[in-house]
């Protein structure tokens, strides 16, 4: 084969999406291409786009699965659109051409693009050939009969042979981004570690769809990726769910509470409790219980026995907690309760993501019932926002509610691995065996934190429950006074959370024209947007919240400090809203989408570039 | 085992001292009262140092419990003792959890939490006060109300059938029941005793006398006077015989069980079955929870009492193996587990 002369173009980031039916591998062909860049250097984000039903009819919209990977320099967001798409049938072309820049590439296995699958995906003609992708760039490639063909002539049964046609389509992507081919075998051998014929199998597959690529025509140009600027360091790729996992675990570990975990599987939450379930070995009681509601009771009980006690849900699963959550509060334990928001109300979209759980989050509870809310703001940040919930929550004596969603939870960014030993210790406020001082709602004068006592403790017996319960002392009282203060103390002990979070940070000039706010997983396209607009030369701002209740205290400090404050967020206004009864003060402008999608970094920067 | 590993107290222990400071606040003439009263006094018996019991309960009249008892106490939220008490057993072996509800809490709301604690194995003692209705919010029927009966919301009788609890114990798998009447105290403090001893979940049905909603609800088998010839006191190991005389006794015939008088159509003691409570198969103690008067005496003490692994204790042994057997010795281990690389 002569070899061809290639024009290689220099990308600062590209965005490249696998789709397919449900069955084609395309999480697989996603993650091996986004775990080669990661340790070829590259900074990541990744997105894996599940249908909502687990086998839905082959070859149809309902029934495709995708994997979106944004690699480049600084990658903060899965991408607006993609540079790529690689389409294994006609339905996942028809359910994600929306996705694709124009004048992407767009590569199809023209061999699934037949009569029969284009009635399926419900296109009238073949839009190969009917002109409707004239403003594309389209690789049709022989993808499903030559790795079937080479599969075969390597002794693999037909129907496993069919199989490895998601390495021919990976291998024509990897000659075009030009991946590191080693990295790339080291992966499929990691992958197939337990059936190494298949792992050479794949790897033959592939290799033939690298050369194919190199071989064709359409394909005129190579694309080089720089490596990403980060800080030195060990790293990893990570989602948010497991992140959050592992900072729990690490929080558990640096407190000195054995971690319980009370949960119920839900989408898109139920990888946190798959995950914990995996480390028996450090102390972590995982239990999967019989609904929502046992789920938070039982980490309430054990809260109260002395676990750090967690439970991890998704917005439904949020609401039946909401009377336990207000048996925590009563009974000032820790808890941390997650909730990996979803498309709502009711069952909703579940595998779709928003952030229209706040107001739930915040005020969703009968009586004045506080907790800490907190949210994060990427898939790392999870681990740093769920360590740090657990502290506060363990710290203060109350439940605290971290806020993720099903886009930062499944979604993977690369992650800094920091050491455990580094992190912030955790103390939590333990009653001392025979402390004859010791009474269940004595509070410390400065936190208003009550001890924590534990069964099993020589002379600390004590009763707790829902009912009110008398200042200091404990015992059951409707007694109008006490009922005041206990309501007052127990919102005051929140509030004074406030001495102990960080103060909230702008990322831009601390005065302006316009003040961007934002909150928990949008982060990446927020920055961007914002970032983009301060090149331009814009006095434009940004100021992204983790912490919700309490907010910050410099807060207000900051907003008065702009001339507009626009909140933007994934939901009809909550943070505004709940901005407006905290600093009524400000004028704030709301941009909402609630479409179950995350914002594109483009339509802020149009939205903010109105504002001015 | 759990029963072996709580610590116990080196000082006697006297009911007095499982008396909390708060003031008893049920009906004068409440079953409960009688119920507080034998746990207090088993409390010292069953030896464990104060600090190691941990009474939990619910919402109800019954749920007040954990105030009324000097020692750990949670008061939980309707229908949700159960699993509280669950958290609280998992992650403290070294403890004594005893849950209290009633018929409402366990049966209905919480009827779920019920099945599947038992179902697991829980190591708990659970005390189920069946008073066959809803005492706290003044009388409306309750899942283990006769059908037909009238109250507050079933004023033409109820349309329902009720739960029969030792039935719904044995078809969860429980593995420990016993069934007892609230003014037999020295059978009730006997089977608490048994119940502790027991490791998993152990349910004690107490039908107690709600006097104020209910009263003389069950009479008809509570009752001193015609009490000898209506229950049938299960003592494993013993001939199931009862009556004034001590010459009824249960037998075993071919459409399942009958009651027969001793010298009578030949019968002896020997066609007499024996109380096994420690048999595996549930057939039989199904069916003894099934005797209701007056086709039969009502059967009260220990019905079932096999042991079985507890759900803590299985949790544990994972631990202790995964432990032993895994790379994750820390959380730095999990961080930098799988593929890494330096930047
Ligand atoms: S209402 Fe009935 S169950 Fe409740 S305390 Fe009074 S007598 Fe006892």
């Amino acid at each position: 084969m002569t070899k061809k002369k290639f024009e290689v173009i220099e990308k600062e980031s590209v965005v490249v999406k696998f789709v397919g039916d449900c069955g084609d591998g395309m999480q697989l062909t996603g993650t091996l291409f986004s775990d080669t860049s990661a340790m070829s250097g590259n900074d990541l984000s990744t997105f894996p786009d599940y249908p909502a039903e687990i086998r839905a009819p082959r070859n149809t919209v309902a029934g495709v699965s995708g994997y979106q990977v944004h690699i480049g320099r600084e990658v903060r967001t899965i991408g607006d659109k993609c540079d790529m798409l690689v389409a294994m049938n006609p339905a996942s072309l028809k359910a994600n051409l929306q996705w694709v820049a124009l004048g992407g590439t767009i590569i199809v296995d023209v061999d699934a693009f037949v009569d029969k699958a284009f009635d399926k995906a419900g296109y009238a003609s073949n839009p190969l050939e009917d002109g409707s992708l004239s403003s594309y760039h389209i690789i049709q490639a022989p993808i499903s009969s030559q790795a079937k063909e080479i599969a075969i002539s390597l002794g693999m049964d037909i129907k496993d042979a069919d199989r490895t046609k998601n390495m021919y389509a990976l291998g024509i992507v990897a000659f075009i981004y030009d991946r590191d081919l080693k990295i790339l075998f080291k992966q499929i051998n990691d992958k197939f570690k337990k059936s190494p014929k298949v792992a050479e199998i794949n790897i033959e597959v592939l290799k033939a769809g690298y050369i194919y690529a190199e071989s064709i025509e359409a394909i005129e140009s190579r694309f080089h990726i720089p490596t990403a600027v980060l800080p030195k360091g060990k790293y990893r790729n990570i989602s948010g769910n497991i992140a959050t996992a592992w900072g729990l675990l690490a929080a558990s570990e640096r407190s000195g509470r054995p971690l319980f975990l009370g949960s119920y599987p839900i989408t898109p939450a139920t990888d946190i409790l798959v995950e914990l379930a995996r480390h028996k070995s450090l102390n972590a009681r995982v239990m999967q219980c019989e609904d929502e509601i046992a789920g938070i009771c039982s980490s309430i009980g054990a809260s109260y026995a002395g676990s750090m006690a967690v439970t991890s849900t998704s917005g439904p699963g949020l609401s039946l907690k909401s009377e336990a959550i207000g048996l925590a509060v009563m009974t000032e334990l820790p808890l941390v309760i997650i909730n990996v928001q979803r498309g709502g109300p009711s069952t909703g979209m579940p595998t779709k993501s928003e952030q229209a759980d706040l107001l739930q989050a915040l005020y969703g509870r009968n009586g004045s019932c506080p907790c800490i809310v907190t949210a994060a703001s990427s898939p790392s940040d999870c681990f740093e926002m769920a360590y740090n919930t657990a502290k506060l929550s363990l710290e203060h004596m109350t439940p605290a509610i971290l806020m993720t969603d099903g886009y930062i939870g499944q979604g993977t960014e690369l992650f800094r691995i920091p050491k455990v030993a580094d992190m912030p210790s955790i103390t939590p406020p333990l009653a001392k065996a025979k402390d004859p001082n010791y009474k269940p709602y004595r509070r410390d004068e400065k936190t208003l934190v009550r001890q924590w006592a534990l069964p099993g403790t020589e002379g600390l017996e004590h009763r707790v429950g829902g009912l009110e319960k008398t200042d200091i002392f404990g015992a059951v009282s409707t007694d109008p006074i006490n009922h005041d203060k206990m309501v007052s103390n127990r919102n005051e002990k929140v509030q004074r959370v406030a001495d102990y979070i960080p103060e909230q940070d702008i990322i831009g000039e601390d005065s302006g024209d316009v003040l961007v706010v934002s909150w928990g997983g949008t982060r990446g396209q927020v920055y961007d947007a914002v970032k983009n607009l301060q090149k331009q030369g814009k006095k434009i701002s940004l100021a992204h919240f983790k912490y919700i209740m309490p907010l910050p205290k410099n807060t207000a400090d900051i907003f008065a400090k702009f001339k507009k404050i626009v909140v933007c967020e994934l939901n009809d206004g909550q943070f505004a809203n709940y901005l407006r009864i905290v600093h009524p003060q400000f004028n704030y402008i709301k941009y909402n989408k609630i479409k179950g999608i995350p914002f594109t970094t483009t339509e802020l920067i149009n939205t903010f570039n109105q504002i001015f | 085992m759990s029963y072996s590993m709580i610590e116990r107290s080196t000082v006697p222990l006297t009911k007095e001292d499982f008396a909390s400071d708060q003031m008893v606040r049920w009906c004068p003439g409440c079953g409960s009262h009688a119920i507080l009263a034998t746990l207090q006094s088993i409390f010292p018996r069953i030896g464990y140092k104060r600090e190691n019991f941990c009474v939990v309960s619910g919402i109800g009249c019954a749920s007040r419990f954990p105030y009324y008892v000097n020692t750990f106490g949670f008061h939980g939220i309707h229908g949700r003792a159960t699993p509280i008490a669950t958290g609280v057993s998992v992650s403290n072996r070294k403890l004594s959890v005893w849950v209290i509800a009633g018929d409402g809490d366990l049966m209905a709301i919480g009827g779920n939490h019920f099945l599947h604690t038992i179902r697991r194995n829980v190591d708990l003692n659970i005390l189920l006060f069946n008073n066959q209705i809803y005492g706290l919010t003044k009388g409306q029927y309750s899942p283990t109300t006769p059908f037909g009966q009238v109250t507050k919301t079933s004023p033409y009788g109820t349309i329902e059938k009720p739960f029969d609890v030792g039935k719904l114990v044995l078809a969860a798998q429980g593995n420990f029941y016993a069934r007892v009447v609230d003014n037999n105290t020295k059978l009730m403090g006997d089977v608490m005793y048994e119940a502790a001893k027991h490791d998993g979940t152990s349910v004690i049905e107490i039908l107690q006398n709600c006097v104020i909603f209910n009263d003389g609800a069950h009479k008809a088998i509570a009752d001193r006077a015609t009490a000898p010839d209506r229950q049938l006191i299960l003592k494993h190991g013993e001939p199931m015989i009862f009556g004034k005389d001590n010459n009824k006794g249960i037998r075993l015939g071919s459409r399942g069980l009958e009651v027969v008088t001793i010298g009578e159509n030949g019968i002896t003691e020997k066609d007499i079955l024996v109380h096994d409570a420690q048999q595996q198969d549930a057939g039989l103690h199904n069916m003894l929870a099934d005797m209701h008067w007056p086709d039969y005496p009502i059967a009260l003490g220990v019905i079932r009492s096999v042991p079985s692994p507890t759900y803590d204790e299985l949790l544990e042994k994972q631990m202790i193996d995964a432990k032993a057997t895994s790379n994750i010795k820390c959380v730095d281990d999990i961080l930098n587990s799988g593929d890494t690389w330096e930047i």
